[in-house]
């Protein structure tokens, strides 16, 4: 179903006059709701002009927002940038030929997505404090990149998988007709191919990287990204919901400029794979916003 | 008998407890997230301009926060400041009850947006004529989208639904941040204490998880080709 408006008819009259009452009652129930939370905070005073100011003054955000969004931006970078090998390492290797390299490479891989990023950053953690003489000030980081790395690494060689397999039988056809080994077909066939169709799906998994980075400075791991650099905030104001949602509105515009990047690279891509017009169909080439939602689901991570 | 296990036999360790506080959260904040993301997906192709807004503006916060945010905000927001319990206070578990129900709030406010998306894309797989069928026979908006509509969209989507399910199964270890006794909660106790005992401890806990997620990926793969609607 492409255009929604084949679920309803054109409005006459009698549903023009319903959807005025529909809309005038659940703009009550949403500005009920509203009120409810406003004065519920208005009561304890959180939207007192005192707990808000330190958000325009400079040092808060200099103290203690920024260097926490720089911390939590390293985390996401840092795994993104060791997660992309190791999955694609461990993506390619699932589709290995040899049964040593594919069965260990398939166990690795459904192991780690099917464990929670807390529980490793959690192991990891403890790991490196018992078993490493990591200096204590840089093993929070470890602990946070190592647990999203092991994370992400399988759900990343899933979304490579996903993108090779895609890719027409003919492409990997040619070039071992022309010679090729199987890693040069790989490497320089196959591979370029299917980064491309993969980005908008790289750009979501940073988002899910993004938002797991909150997780690093809960429990025993305790490093100093967004939330948990607003700590002092809090302890110094104590205003504990103003803090909290200004580090919301951080992380929902950061997420937001990822969303549209993924979105704009998807139709981008979708207007590229178009044939020239009078071009027959070349066959099962696949579409590539179909890929990338078919990589989505086999990330078996939405959230 | 000595075994490596021995140190499970701490009373103070509650192992079936927490995985069972952790089916519990899942089981509850799933069905709660299937019903409001479900409302959500209908609000977002509903004829009224507000609903479709409200919907939209919904998912894309909530979908871009991340979970320890909205977690943290049921209890320090809803509970410490707004004073909302979820649990009566006198009974002697009330502060236990009160964050286990908060914590499922939060997991059905997020997990109901991905939900709402599946369900979303599901109905686009439905063909227009099903639609416009449906509409000719004089089927109001509410009626097509129930009886015609939704059915067919949702034995479409239990693939990506089942994946939405297995990633709040794995979510509902950050319930832990707000106290709730559930199995990563035990698990970072369980790793300060027992240092000699590490990776028993994190193999077992993995386990478990593993032991859940694959049977759950499983039988939701053979429901989905169950009920598939074939065109």
């Amino acid at each position: 179903m492409s255009s929604q408006n084949v679920l309803y008819d054109v409005p006459g009259p009698k549903a023009k006059i319903r959807n005025m009452i529909l809309t005038v009652v659940f703009a009550i129930v949403l500005l009920a709701v509203a009120y409810f939370i406003y004065s519920g905070f208005d009561k304890k005073g959180q939207w007192a002009g005192a707990l808000w100011k330190p958000f325009v003054e400079g040092s808060t955000w200099t103290q203690f927002l920024l260097p926490g969004l720089l911390n939590t931006l390293k985390a996401a970078g840092l795994s993104i940038v060791i997660a992309l090998p190791i999955g694609a390492l461990l993506g390619i290797g699932r589709m290995s030929e040899h049964r040593w390299v594919r069965i260990p490479a398939g166990a690795i891989v459904e192991f780690f997505r099917a464990i929670p990023v807390l529980l490793l950053m959690v192991f990891a953690a403890s790991l490196y404090a018992y078993y490493t003489d990591i200096d204590s000030d840089i093993r929070p980081l470890f602990a946070a990149v190592t647990g999203l790395v092991l994370y992400n690494g399988s759900v990343l060689a899933e979304v490579f998988r996903a993108g090779i397999a895609s890719l027409p039988r003919g492409q990997a056809e040619a070039s071992s007709a022309l010679g090729l080994r199987k890693t040069q077909t790989m490497v320089n066939v196959l591979l370029p191919q299917a980064v491309t169709l993969m980005l908008p799906a790289l750009v979501s998994q940073l988002v899910v990287i993004l938002k797991d980075t909150a997780l690093a400075g809960q429990l025993t791991i305790g490093y100093d990204e967004l939330i948990r650099g607003s700590g002092p905030i809090t302890g110094n104001f104590g205003n504990t919901i103003p803090t909290l949602i200004v580090v919301a509105i951080i992380y929902i515009v950061l997420n937001l400029l990822l969303t549209t990047l993924a979105s704009y690279l998807e139709r981008k891509l979708s207007r590229r794979k178009k044939a020239p017009r009078g071009a027959k169909p070349l066959g099962d080439a696949p579409d590539p916003i179909a890929l990338a939602a078919g990589s989505d689901a086999a990330t078996g991570r939405a959230v | 008998m000595n075994t490596v296990f021995d140190f499970l036999n701490n009373p103070d360790y509650h192992l079936v407890d927490s995985f069972w506080m952790t089916i519990k959260l899942t089981f509850f904040s799933a069905i709660g997230a299937l019903i409001w993301g479900t409302v959500l997906a209908g609000m977002r192709v509903s004829p009224v301009p507000i609903m479709r807004g409200f919907g939209t503006a919904y998912v894309n916060i909530f979908r871009n926060t991340p979970l320890t945010v909205i977690i943290l905000f049921t209890s320090l927001g809803l509970s410490s400041t707004l004073g909302i319990h979820l649990a009566s206070a006198d009974s002697p578990t009330s502060l236990a009850d009160n964050s286990f129900r908060l914590a499922i709030l939060g997991f059905i406010a997020y997990t109901a947006t991905f939900v709402c998306e599946s369900i979303r894309s599901g109905i686009n797989t439905v063909p227009v004529g099903q639609a416009e069928a449906a509409r000719a026979l004089g089927l109001t908006f509410f009626q097509v989208l129930r009886i015609v509509v939704l059915p067919q969209a949702f034995r479409s989507v239990i693939a990506p639904l089942a994946n939405v399910l297995i990633a709040l199964l794995k979510n509902t270890t950050v319930a832990a941040v707000i106290g709730v006794a559930e199995a990563s909660l035990l698990m970072s106790t369980m790793v300060e204490n027992e240092s000699d005992s590490l990776f028993l401890v994190f193999i077992l806990f993995a386990a478990i998880f593993v032991a859940l997620v694959l049977p759950l990926g499983l039988l939701m793969g053979w429901v989905a080709k169950k009920v598939e609607v074939k065109r």
